[in-house]
């Protein structure tokens, strides 16, 4: 049996958002990090995985459930766990040498010993030669080794990272998490266990010993995926292509069935549901890639990510947007066309539109809404904070915030309705009187 | 055993570098110059007594001394409290309630009406000696310099990003390492940059706080502000000339000597990521940086905090029971509400009864017209100024070669004591038979308009070069290149230089509307003289109701107009 460093039991957190309300992000949460392994989290961005990390490092407490660090109630943040940020929160005005010693000075290390331990961190991650200089002065890849350095110096059983490469260009981020894997494996760190958030499937797969996918509203483990491949591990081998593959199914597999709702039917909406982050100009461009480029229509999403660029928090909603408005089926980790998506593809600009406000009145219901209102007010427009509230009511203020955006923009596109900057107030199309016939003007 | 070796060069190598010997004259000469200036602040001194103030301007250099002696240990004084206030308004929630207000409204009280409550306390204090009327004066520069510094600190200490706050709590750093290591140093920018604001702003009051005229007194302490007063009083616009020249001089010593090594050194401070172009620089710094001995003794004195860095640590971790939260007291919170809100109840009460029984409510009314009267002038003059500066700080702005050198000008009037302008107003205003209530006006924005000034200017010196080649592409001119590109470009810096303008205009309205020369006093009909008036005459009550209206006043301009405009600014004119 391996021994367990860190063990949460039925962990759940809310917070209070601007208004008052209160909104679970971590719901009845079992975890527990083992001496030995490497735990990825992986999930859509606002599904809790950065609060676990948080709570695990002892900077937000729980409102409900244990949190035990080798058998002991933690309070707060505790000696054997350190953190890597994503954005390295190096402090700006102290050296790469002060940086790495600060974890020391707050434990009173005296000088010259904080000296000799720093030293072997910064040569260790491969900094030897910038001890003396000013983090501003740095590439962002050496900022985060400077991170990591300081981390690994006060020789932590755990060490928690935070989207760790995720604010580093794609190489530089991958040099890194080789070079760590690389002191992990050879045992050169004291560490005893890691614990990686992350929106890479690819970095998640390539490091991890046990992958956790997060579902969101409230975030809760929705599936967990043992990996025993020896590492370092091949991207480009059968093996570890499979378990990309499989990892992007188990994310866009969409929600668990709720209450009332039949697996395998296309996720219908409600009116209060998060929309997927998605802009229409990337939208378009992925549709136009599916035909392209020998796709005739189908292509999986890791080998979409590669060629469109795109990371996967940046893929995952597009691919759901295109879904929820019928333009592409996701299946399987595979996008493929609908009829409508290669009509719209082949279509001009106007009919475009068009289409995209059909499908938009017709599969988000937050816009049938908004536009359904508009019809009914005498002028033809409204204030926005109504359907802010609205959303409020099952989202956190800035998710909403982001929702409504993002209904906006799709309804300004598909011309629905429109948005003034200025006055805030949402309208109906000029040309378009109210109490129409609720079809988008042609 | 022990070692034989001859060390020829043993005596030389160790008396420092030619840096420093090159320094030790400077450094023997400011210690000479403040011990001093310091014995002269204790000497015997009897009340009633007269101290004598030469006209003579070789005596203004031994003024120029004990003047910024003053001020200096004002600013010390005002460092301190900034500390203490921040650190106690940033951590308790309770506490921040009330002290945060507080000191807004300490801030809008201007430094005469502290002056005439405290001085004859101070006096008390040390009888039979000038330490007490010393006391009292850098008390009074004390007032006009420690609030804004408080302000930065605790708005600094509020926005600490909170990942380095997360990186501060996970590696383990007590409240006092935080203090240094993160808290401190995030907040030095914004804290040296209103240090060098309440340098200014202890020169403004200058006069008011070293001939102390007021509550019955009238004392002239040894300074530059008693030598203005003398020369007011004896209509010698040459010695006015002669003090303006002295503390061109005071100020650029002080800033050549102090505050540019300061900036220069505080720049490693900066958070934003990437170079800027510009660095700080100061020969000063840099030469103190060659230095041998005294860069050693730095480090010797830098050691002595580190080692306190070690002693003040956490003594336990998150595992330990005494990390354990602990639930906050919900009766203790609602008592100090009860107790917040009597305070409140009782001090509207006691205000109504004050007001009803000292001066009357028709009084009241008064003021509030009064004050309106100021708020007409403040709001023309930003207005006028804006007309006046708006476009040449944008030509400035757009020609990077003026646009360094004349920024630097500008900070440097606005840091300059326009109210030693104010006499030859008067005497043109007499000459020519004009309308005070008019021809003061100007007076007030005087010294605040660089504010517009050199905010302008950086504002359109940071309009991105793409914009600039966009608009000159599209052939914009004119009015409409005016009106869609070059005003929405500077409009949230203008914001920022208004908002900093229109509060030190109010505070200027106190000396700009009630002007003297010789026995020649000019008036203007407004809130400003009606507090100088008061003061004048020591009739407290009225004092208060002054202040107060004023407050209100500020307070409302504040929140209905400024804090508008800046959110508009912030919305919707952002690059």
């Amino acid at each position: 049996m391996t021994q367990q460093i860190v063990e949460l039991q039925g962990v759940g957190k809310s917070f209070r958002s601007a208004d008052g309300t209160a909104r679970t992000v971590l719901d009845g949460v079992d975890f527990h990090l083992a001496e030995g392994e490497i735990v990825a989290l992986l999930g859509q961005s606002g599904s809790g995985k950065s609060t676990l990390l948080r709570i695990m490092a002892g900077l937000i407490a729980v409102d409900g459930g244990s949190v035990r660090y080798r058998g002991q109630p933690l309070y707060g943040p505790a000696r054997g766990i350190a953190m890597v940020f994503q954005s390295f929160a190096l402090f700006p005005w102290l050296t790469v040498q002060q940086n790495v010693e600060l974890g020391l000075e707050a434990r009173g290390v005296e000088r010259k010993a904080r000296a000799k331990r720093a030293g072997a961190a910064i040569d260790l991650i491969g900094l030897a030669g910038f001890e003396g200089a000013l983090p501003r002065e740095l590439s962002g890849g050496m900022r985060q080794r400077v991170g990591i350095a300081r981390a690994l110096v006060v020789e932590p059983e755990v060490l928690l990272m935070d989207e760790a490469f995720s604010a580093l260009d794609v190489l530089t981020g991958e040099r890194l998490r080789d070079d760590i894997l690389q002191l992990w494996d050879g045992g050169a760190m004291p560490t005893k266990a890691m614990l990686v958030v992350s929106h890479n499937i690819e970095e998640a797969v390539l490091m991890a010993d046990r992958v956790l996918i997060f579902a969101s509203n409230p975030g809760r483990v929705r599936a967990e995926l043992q990996i025993t491949l020896p590492r370092p591990r091949d991207v480009d081998s059968l093996e570890v292509r499979a378990l990309i593959d499989e990892v992007y199914k188990l994310m866009t597999v969409g929600e668990p069935p709720a209450a009332g709702r039949a697996r395998g039917q296309p996720a219908h909406m409600h009116l209060s549901d998060r929309l997927p982050d998605a802009d229409v100009d990337r939208m378009e461009a992925l549709l136009e890639l599916l035909v392209d480029d020998g796709h005739d229509g189908r292509a999986d999403l890791p080998q979409l990510a590669e060629e469109a660029e795109l990371a996967d928090h940046e893929l995952l909603p597009l691919a759901k947007a295109l879904a929820l408005l019928g333009f592409a089926d996701l299946a399987d980790a595979d996008l493929h066309l609908t009829v409508l998506g290669r009509r719209y593809v082949e279509g001009t600009h106007t009919l475009r539109q068009q289409l995209f406000g059909q499908q938009l009145l017709a599969h988000v219901p937050l816009a049938a809404h908004i536009r359904h209102s508009l019809e009914q007010a005498p002028s033809g427009e409204l204030r926005e904070e109504p359907f802010l509230q609205l959303l409020r009511e099952s989202l956190d203020a800035a998710v909403a915030e982001r929702v409504l955006r993002t209904a906006i923009e799709w309804g300004r596109y598909g011309e629905v309705f429109e948005y003034d900057f200025h006055t805030r107030l949402i309208h109906l199309p000029v040309g378009d009187a109210p109490a129409s016939d609720g079809t988008p003007k042609s | 055993m022990f070692d034989k070796r001859y060390y020829p060069r043993l005596a030389v190598a160790s008396g420092g570098n030619r840096w420093d010997w090159a320094f030790l004259p400077l450094v023997l000469a400011v210690l000479f110059a403040l011990a001093y200036g310091g014995s002269q602040m204790a000497r015997p001194y009897e009340l009633g007594q007269s101290l004598p103030i030469s006209l003579d301007p070789w005596s203004l250099p031994y003024y120029l001394l004990r003047t910024t002696l003053r001020m200096f240990i004002a600013l010390g004084a005002s460092l301190v409290f900034a500390c203490i206030f921040a650190a106690i308004a940033a951590k308790y929630r309770a506490a921040e309630r009330v002290m945060v207000p507080m000191l807004d409204i300490l801030q809008s009280i201007p430094i005469l009406g502290f002056l005439s409550i405290t001085v004859t306390g101070f006096i008390a204090l040390f009888p039979g000696n000038l330490l007490g009327v010393e006391c009292a004066a850098i008390f009074a520069i004390f007032t006009s310099q420690a609030w804004n510094m408080a302000f930065s600190l605790y708005q600094s200490l509020r926005t600490v990003p909170a990942e380095l706050r997360e990186a501060s709590d996970v590696f383990q750093l007590s409240g006092w390492q935080r203090f240094w290591r993160l808290e401190m140093p995030f907040a030095m920018p914004g804290l040296l940059w209103n240090m060098m604001m309440s340098m200014s702003g202890g020169w403004f009051f200058v006069v008011a706080s070293e001939a102390i005229s007021v509550s019955n007194q009238n004392i002239k302490l040894p300074g530059v502000g008693s030598y203005i007063a003398m020369a007011i009083e004896a209509r010698d616009l040459g010695a006015i000339g002669w003090a303006i020249g002295g503390m061109l001089v005071g100020i650029v010593l002080y800033d050549q000597l102090f505050f540019r090594p300061l900036i220069a050194w505080a720049d490693k401070f900066r958070f934003e990521e990437g170079s800027s172009e510009d660095t700080p620089r100061s020969w000063l710094l840099t030469w103190l940086r060659r230095t041998d001995r005294l860069q050693r003794a730095g480090v010797r004195v830098g050691r002595v905090l580190e080692r306190t860095l070690l002693v003040f640590r956490r003594d336990h971790d998150g595992t330990s029971i005494k990390a354990r939260p602990k639930p906050p007291n919900a009766t203790v919170a609602r008592v100090w509400d009860a107790v917040l809100a009597a305070a409140v109840a009782l001090a509207v009460v006691w205000l109504g009864r004050f007001i009803h029984a000292e001066v009357g409510w028709a009084e009241v009314g008064h003021v509030f017209v009064l004050g309106f009267y100021t708020l007409v002038r403040v709001l023309v003059l930003i207005a006028l100024a804006a007309l006046v500066w708006v476009p040449i700080g944008v030509w400035v702005g757009m020609n990077p070669r003026w646009a360094g050198r004349l920024q630097g000008v500008a900070q440097f009037l606005a840091a300059f004591p326009a109210n030693l302008m104010f006499p030859v107003a008067v005497l043109f205003i007499v000459r020519w038979h004009l309308n005070p209530n008019i021809w003061l006006a100007p007076l007030m924005v005087l010294g605040t308009q660089w504010y517009l000034l050199f905010n302008v200017i950086a504002g359109a010196s940071s309009v991105p070069t793409e914009l600039r080649y966009a608009a000159s592409n599209m052939g914009l001119s004119g009015w409409l290149k005016w009106r869609r590109y070059l005003l929405p470009a500077v409009f949230p810096s203008f914001v920022t230089g208004a908002i900093t303008a229109s509060g030190g205009s109010w505070n200027a309205s106190i000396v700009a509307e009630y002007v003297t020369w010789g026995d020649t006093t000019l008036q203007a009909i407004g809130l400003g003289s009606y507090i100088a008036h008061m003061t004048a005459i020591g009739d407290f009550p009225r004092i208060a109701l002054g202040i107060g209206v004023m407050c209100v006043f500020v307070m409302a301009m504040n929140h209905f107009v400024w804090r508008k405009l800046y959110a508009l600014a912030e919305n919707r004119m952002h690059f």
